[in-house]
């Protein structure tokens, strides 16, 4: 029992919509004093209550099927989370902020275009980490002259967060330095210590035949295996998911473009059909389940769920002739 | 008696003249499949194989860096334009399994991918 609470004191509580997922961090008093001495100790700050959001795979520049509304969804996504009642303190995007062009200036197009939706959001506390489609092509040169760093880290109320880029290499993966990096990134803190970690693909093997993995995802995950209190948010996959694996729970985001298939049942990686009478279908409100273990709680965050719930929700947001 | 020594050197040689040819069989090279990269296909980009048969996947790009992955075969090479590459491999399991080019090389880069089954 005294194991389980030391592994619950902290609870992060998320629901994933279609085009953010919204978390509420919030300590558990009961735990006492002593961790939020330690990680008061470690980076200057004891955990606090407070929300952040997630959003994932604009993919700005898209406009290929199935898709026709572009920017529709991540604009709706800004637009509510600056309306919601209690708004997101920092938002975390888990790459492929846009789509790639051959065309260096068009893509730069895109990553301009990009900064101009994300620079509506209320909060200046915007946090990013590439896709392959931001920098896979030119080892992430175009992405850091917009965004800065493919990979750093951050206190913020007494939480770790790290972003890790593990596309702008060669191959899908972190790389030996960064692994280093992390490993001393962490080294400062307690095995208690509450730790997000962002990034853009999965770092478990979830289907490595739809490229769905990252190759030194293991090794990374060793670096982490130490600490109990371990999230991972990423995209890449378009579609909610949910892994736990040893003390590390990861949450995968839907995107803002468009949805892939369930890959336990669907026998290719094609994006889903789109709907003309239910647009957003597979973009809406969806709950993530609460882990068995108390680490992850999983419910409503006071986020205005009739906003993205139903097609009287979705359909606000479709401008008359955008279907064709 | 001398009729035996003919025949013990008679077998002797037969048995050195067979050790260049079994020696010969142990080193007989895998064969060869070439296997053509480029955006965003490999060609060919279905392949059958035998259970437990050794053979060589030369790799080839005609335009820029590819990857070649697969899992489960424990497949993951590079195929620089530049150079071939050579994959040898016994699979042991049949089944079908999916490679992918796990290196991004753009636009079409989601859609690059063969199948090979061992049969």
């Amino acid at each position: 029992m005294k194991e389980l609470n030391r592994r619950a004191f902290l609870r992060i509580a998320g629901v994933s919509m279609g085009a953010a997922a919204l978390y509420q961090f919030a300590p558990r008093l009961a735990f006492g004093q002593a961790v939020s001495n330690s990680m008061r100790e470690a980076n200057g700050e004891a955990p606090a209550p407070f929300r952040f959001a997630q959003l994932s795979d604009a993919h700005v520049g898209f406009n290929g099927p199935p898709d026709p509304l572009g920017t529709r969804a991540f604009e709706h996504a800004v637009e509510l989370l600056n309306a919601a009642a209690q708004p997101p303190e920092l938002v975390l995007f888990t790459g492929d902020l846009t789509h790639d062009a051959e065309n260096r200036d068009e893509h730069a197009n895109r990553m301009r275009k990009f900064k101009e939706i994300a620079g509506r959001l209320k909060t200046s506390k915007l946090y990013f980490v590439p896709g392959e489609h931001d920098a896979g092509l030119d080892g992430g040169q175009l992405y850091r002259e917009f965004f800065g760093e493919s990979s750093g880290s951050f206190d913020y109320r007494g939480v770790h967060f790290v972003g890790l880029d593990n596309v702008s290499r060669a191959k899908p993966e972190v790389g030996p330095e960064r692994r280093a990096w992390l490993a001393k990134d962490l080294a400062r803190f307690p095995q208690t210590a509450p730790i997000v970690v962002f990034t853009h693909r999965p770092l478990f093997d979830l289907k490595p035949e739809w490229e769905w993995f990252t190759s030194d995802g293991p090794e990374v995950m060793k670096v982490l295996a130490p600490f109990e209190n371990v999230t991972v948010l990423y995209g890449h996959i378009h579609r909610r998911d949910l892994h736990t694996e040893g003390t590390a729970t990861h949450y995968a985001a839907r995107s803002m473009i468009f949805s892939f298939p369930d890959p336990q049942v669907a026998k290719a990686k094609k994006p889903m059909p789109f709907d003309h009478g239910d647009p957003f279908k597979n973009l809406g409100l969806r709950m993530i389940d609460e882990t068995a273990r108390g680490q992850i709680a999983v419910n409503d965050v006071e986020l205005n769920v009739r906003e993205f719930a139903g097609r009287s929700g979705i359909q606000q947001i479709i401008k008359a002739g955008v279907l064709g | 008696m001398r009729n035996t020594r003919i025949l013990a050197a008679g077998l002797c040689a037969l048995a050195l003249a067979a050790v260049p040819s079994l020696r010969g069989l142990a080193d007989t090279p895998p064969r060869v499949i070439e296997i053509r990269a480029k955006k965003f296909e490999f060609s060919p980009n279905q392949l059958t194989l035998k259970k437990g048969e050794t053979v060589t996947l030369r790799l080839v790009s005609e335009d820029r860096v590819h990857g070649f992955f697969q899992r489960a075969l424990g497949i993951d090479a590079d195929i620089d334009p530049a150079t071939a590459s050579d994959v040898t491999l016994t699979p042991a399991q049949p089944g079908t399994y999916q490679v992918i080019c796990d290196h991004y090389c753009g636009y079409g880069h989601g859609n690059m991918n063969m199948t090979i089954t061992v049969e």
